[in-house]
C-alpha cells in the first residue's frame, strides 16, 4: 500500500464525486420531514442521532417555533410569548438540513417534495409533521377573516397575543365565551384549562365578568377533576354549557361576536371560538388524509395507510386511543425515528410502546393530569388495560401544587429534548 | 502509512458510533418527563445512569401501590417485569 496524505485522501474522494462510478455513486438515503413542531423535530433530530448515515432535511416554514402547551398561560397574563418561542439552531447543529419554506407538493410516483415555488427534494422516506389546520368549512360565519374579532388561538403566536390583548382591553363586568368543538381536536382539555387560567385572570383583575364554555360535546378529558376545582376556585364565575343543554354552537357573526346556538344568542365582549379542525393542508395534499380530514397510520411505523413511503405523526393522526398532545407527537416521532432507521437499513421494525402524560393547570399553583400507555392491537393503538388514567378526585392542595411543578418540569424538559 | 491508517480508524469509529444502541418499547417515552439532556431544571429526575435494579424496584413499588405516586403508578401499570427491566438496563446505559 501507498502512503497517502490526508491531502490525496480528499483529493481521491473529490475525484470519485466527480467521476461517480457504479460503487460510489450511491447518496445517503434521504429523510424529509415536513413540519418542525413537536413531532416534526423530534423525528428529525432523533433520526439523525439513532443513525448519522441518513440524510435528514427538516422543511418548515417558520424561523422560531411558538409552543401551544403553557400558551393558555400567556393568555391569562402569567407568562410572556417568548417562553413559548424555540428556534432550530441546536437541531441543525446536530446535523439536520433545515430548510425554510413551505411544501406545497407532493409527487409521490417520482418520490419528490416541492419546497416554496420549485425547490425539489428527493426522499426515500417522507414524514409528514403538518399539525392541524381549522376546517374553514365546518363553522359557518368562521373563515379567515373572522379570526381578527373572534381569534381561535389553537396555533399559538399571534392569535394567542390577540386574545390576550382583547381580555385585557375587555371592561370589567365583560362576557367572555369559548367555544369548545367535538372530537377529535387539537389538546383535548385544552379548552377547559384555556377556561380556567382566564377564569383566573377575570377573577383577580376583572371579577364582575363571566366566562362561559358553549360546548358540542357532553364529556371532556379530565372532567370531573376541572368542574370540582372550577367549584372551588370559580364559583358563578365558569359556566360550562354541554351539548345536551344547548351549548353547540351552529354559527358565528364576527361582526357582532355573536355566538349562536340551537338554544339561542350568545353576544360575547371577547369571543374565543376553538373551531372543528382536520390535518395540515399538506396531509391533503399528499393523498394521507381520509375522509375524515385526518391521517390513518400503521401504528408501528406511522407510515400512512394509504400512501407507501409517506409517515405521518403527530396531531395530524388517526392514533387510536391516544389524544392529540405535544408529549404523544414527541413519543410518537421517536418510535417513528427508530421504525424509519429499521427500515432504511432493511430491517423489521419493532412492535413499539408508547406513553402519554398530559397536564393542565386549573390555577398556577394547581395542576391535574391524564396519562395513558399504549400499544398497536389489532392495527390500532390501544390503551393497556389496567394503566392510565387521572389525578385523584380527593388530591389535598399540596399535591395540586406539586402536579403544578410537574408540570412547569415537563414543559422545559420536552422543550429541552426537542430544541434545546 | 501511520497517517493513512489514523483516517481510515477514524472512519471505522465514527461508522461505528454511527447506528446507536436500540431502545426497548416504551423507552423513548420517558424522556417526555424524565429529561435526557442536561441543564433542564425539573422536579424529576433523570434516568440516564440510574442503577438498573433500583429503578426496577421504584418501578415494582408504584405498580403495587406500594410508594404513592402521583403520575407513575399508571405508566408503571402498562409494563411487565420483562419491559420495565430492558427499559431499566437501556436507562442504565444511556449517558
Amino acid at each position: 500500500m501507498t502512503a497517502m496524505t490526508r491531502r490525496q485522501v480528499l483529493a481521491s474522494a473529490a475525484a470519485a464525486s466527480l467521476f461517480p462510478r457504479p460503487a460510489l455513486a450511491q447518496a445517503a438515503p434521504h429523510v424529509v420531514v415536513v413540519g418542525g413542531g413537536f413531532a416534526g423535530a423530534t423525528a428529525a433530530r432523533a433520526l439523525k442521532k439513532l443513525d448519522r448515515q441518513i440524510a435528514v432535511t427538516l422543511v418548515e416554514a417558520n424561523l422560531t417555533f411558538t409552543a401551544c402547551p403553557f400558551s393558555n398561560g400567556v393568555i391569562a397574563g402569567l407568562r410572556d410569548i417568548s417562553a413559548q418561542q424555540f428556534s432550530y439552531e441546536k437541531i441543525l447543529a446536530d446535523g439536520v438540513v433545515v430548510t425554510r419554506g413551505t411544501a406545497n407538493l407532493i409527487d409521490t410516483q417520482a418520490r419528490t417534495l416541492i419546497v416554496g415555488d420549485g425547490l425539489r427534494l428527493r426522499y426515500d422516506r417522507l414524514v409528514l409533521a403538518p399539525g392541524i389546520d381549522i376546517n374553514w368549512d365546518a363553522l359557518p360565519g368562521y373563515n379567515e377573516a373572522a379570526v381578527e374579532a373572534m381569534p381561535h388561538a389553537w396555533k399559538a403566536g399571534e392569535q394567542t397575543l390577540l386574545l390576550r390583548k382583547q381580555l385585557e382591553a375587555m371592561e370589567d363586568g365583560g362576557l367572555v365565551v369559548i367555544s369548545a368543538p367535538a372530537n377529535p381536536f387539537r389538546c383535548p382539555p385544552g379548552p377547559y384549562e384555556r377556561a380556567s387560567l382566564i377564569a383566573h385572570y377575570l377573577k383577580s383583575r376583572k371579577p364582575r365578568s363571566k366566562l362561559i364554555i358553549l360546548d358540542a360535546k357532553d364529556q371532556f378529558s379530565k372532567q370531573r377533576l376541572f368542574q370540582n376545582a372550577w367549584k372551588e376556585l370559580y364559583p358563578g364565575l365558569l359556566e360550562w354549557v354541554s351539548l345536551s343543554s344547548g351549548g353547540k354552537v351552529t354559527s358565528v357573526d364576527p361582526a357582532t361576536k355573536t355566538l349562536t346556538t340551537d338554544f339561542g344568542k350568545h353576544e360575547a365582549a371577547v369571543a374565543n371560538v376553538i373551531p372543528p379542525q382536520k390535518a395540515g393542508r399538506i396531509a391533503e395534499l399528499a393523498g394521507v388524509a381520509d375522509r375524515t380530514g385526518w391521517c390513518p397510520i400503521d401504528p408501528v411505523t406511522f407510515e400512512s395507510k394509504l400512501q407507501p413511503n409517506i409517515h405521518v405523526i403527530g396531531d395530524a393522526t388517526i392514533a387510536g386511543a391516544m389524544p392529540k398532545s405535544a408529549f404523544t407527537a414527541n413519543a410518537q416521532a421517536k418510535v417513528c425515528a427508530a421504525a424509519l432507521a429499521r427500515l432504511i437499513n432493511g430491517e423489521k421494525p419493532t412492535e413499539p410502546k408508547l406513553v402519554n402524560t398530559c397536564y393542565s393547570l386549573v390555577a398556577p399553583d394547581y395542576g391535574i393530569h391524564v396519562a395513558g400507555v399504549y400499544r398497536p392491537v389489532n392495527g390500532v393503538l390501544t390503551e393497556i388495560e389496567g394503566s392510565g388514567g387521572v389525578s385523584k378526585a380527593d388530591a389535598p392542595r399540596d399535591v395540586r401544587a406539586l402536579e403544578a411543578s410537574f408540570a412547569n418540569g415537563w414543559f422545559k424538559t420536552i422543550t429541552t429534548e426537542v430544541f434545546g | 502509512m501511520n497517517r493513512f491508517v489514523a483516517v481510515l480508524a477514524c472512519a471505522m469509529v465514527s461508522l461505528s458510533a454511527a447506528v446507536a444502541a436500540e431502545a426497548p418499547p416504551g423507552a423513548t417515552s420517558c424522556s417526555g418527563c424524565h429529561a435526557a439532556m442536561p441543564g433542564v431544571d425539573s422536579p424529576v429526575p433523570p434516568l440516564a445512569g440510574r442503577n438498573a435494579a433500583d429503578v426496577v424496584r421504584q418501578m415494582q413499588a408504584f405498580r403495587s401501590g406500594e410508594v404513592q405516586t402521583t403520575v407513575m403508578d399508571k405508566i408503571a401499570k402498562g409494563f411487565s417485569d420483562e419491559e420495565i427491566q430492558a427499559i431499566a438496563a437501556w436507562y442504565a446505559e444511556q449517558k
